[in-house]
């Protein structure tokens, strides 16, 4: 990766940053379009794997970010990824929570809380069908899998490593993928 | 992650209380970026001022990239190998499913106030299927529901005296447009 692409990733990743309403994840249908469709600097199958391998690492999930940044450019673009989409919303934060600290309890918070959650979760959604449409293609084992981790996440407090590791056995052993 | 950081917070530090951390959760999920991060900033700017934020971020961040950097090179080593391939293939359904489970969960939370998830429905058909540009959805629904939402809130004050949740501070009568 040159350092005009890596420029390149770090301006656009700096520009989604400020758009990840709820979360980091709700901007990762944007990045594989940017990523693989537009750049051509990974395939969808790292797109969706470095997601996978984020999901099962310890640490904040924001790390999808470092490993797709590593995939397109090594460190280079581990960097220009992460210090993108790390740098204008930490900014924001940080003035947000000054000026927050100032004047207690506006109005003008309690409306963006209220209309920006809906948006938040359809992001967020957004960001799973993508993961999942990415892995599964027509598969219906796949998709099933799929179905049953969502069936198992909303209604239970099993920690999420043992599905991730089940996933991994279903793929080695054949049964899915 | 949340869990882990609100029993160190809360429980063994007492840098937070229950009922602060749970505020600055909610102020943290309204900016963008990632919600921990945020906390992380909030958190050490309220005890240590800025460079507190920086080192919270620092902290939180540091250790997890290299254990996540490590694995993509192993990753690079065998990615190619078939049986790792169908493994990654599984893993992708279940990273999927745990994305699509977590909005769930946040939708089901939102139950009493179904009505506003049709900006979430939207969000997730533009985003989601139609694979619009992440800008114009945002730039397209998020002014709207919040305008409103302001709308809604001003006349819920206003017409009942019992404010409605937790802002309840705000009486009637009391008019106060945004701040600049």
């Amino acid at each position: 990766m040159t350092q005009t692409e890596a420029l390149d990733l770090f301006l656009r990743f700096a520009s989604l940053s400020l758009l990840a309403v709820g979360g980091a994840l709700g901007t990762a249908p944007e990045m594989r379009r940017f990523l693989v469709d537009e750049r051509h600097w990974i395939s969808g199958v790292q797109f969706t794997d470095s997601i996978a391998i984020a999901q099962a690492a310890p640490g904040p999930n924001i790390l999808f970010v470092t490993l797709l940044g590593w995939q397109a450019g090594g460190a280079l673009g581990a960097f220009a990824a992460t210090a993108g989409l790390m740098l204008p919303s930490s900014v924001v934060t940080w003035s947000a929570w000054r000026w927050k600290r100032a004047s207690e309890d506006a109005p003008l918070v309690a409306a963006i809380r209220l209309g920006l959650s809906p948006l938040a979760i359809g992001l967020t959604a957004s960001a799973g069908w993508v993961v999942a449409a990415g892995s599964n293609h027509d598969d219906l084992r796949m998709w099933a899998l799929t179905l049953v981790t969502v069936v198992i996440v909303a209604t239970t407090r099993l920690n999420m490593l043992w599905l991730i590791g089940a996933g991994a056995l279903l793929g080695a052993i054949g049964w899915v993928g | 992650m949340l869990p882990w950081a609100q029993r160190v917070l809360v429980e063994e530090r007492g840098w937070l209380t229950r009922e602060q951390f749970t505020e600055y959760l909610a102020f943290g999920q309204l900016l963008p970026g990632p919600n921990i991060c945020n906390l992380a900033i909030m958190v050490g700017d309220r005890w240590f001022g800025w460079r507190g934020s920086l080192a919270a971020l620092g902290g939180m961040l540091g250790m997890p990239m290299v254990v996540v950097l490590g694995l993509a090179l192993l990753y690079g080593q065998v990615a190619d190998d078939p049986v790792v391939r169908r493994a990654l293939g599984g893993m992708g359904a279940v990273a999927g499913g745990m994305i699509m489970a977590t909005a769930l969960k946040l939708a089901m939370a939102q139950r009493k106030r179904w009505r506003w998830l049709i900006f979430g429905v939207l969000a997730f058909i533009g985003v989601g299927l139609l694979h619009l540009k992440l800008l114009w959805v945002v730039a397209g629904l998020a002014p709207i529901a919040t305008l409103m939402a302001w709308l809604a809130l001003r006349r819920a004050n206003g017409v009942s005296s019992a404010a409605t949740g937790a802002d309840s501070s705000s009486g009637p009568g009391q008019t106060r447009g945004p701040r600049p």
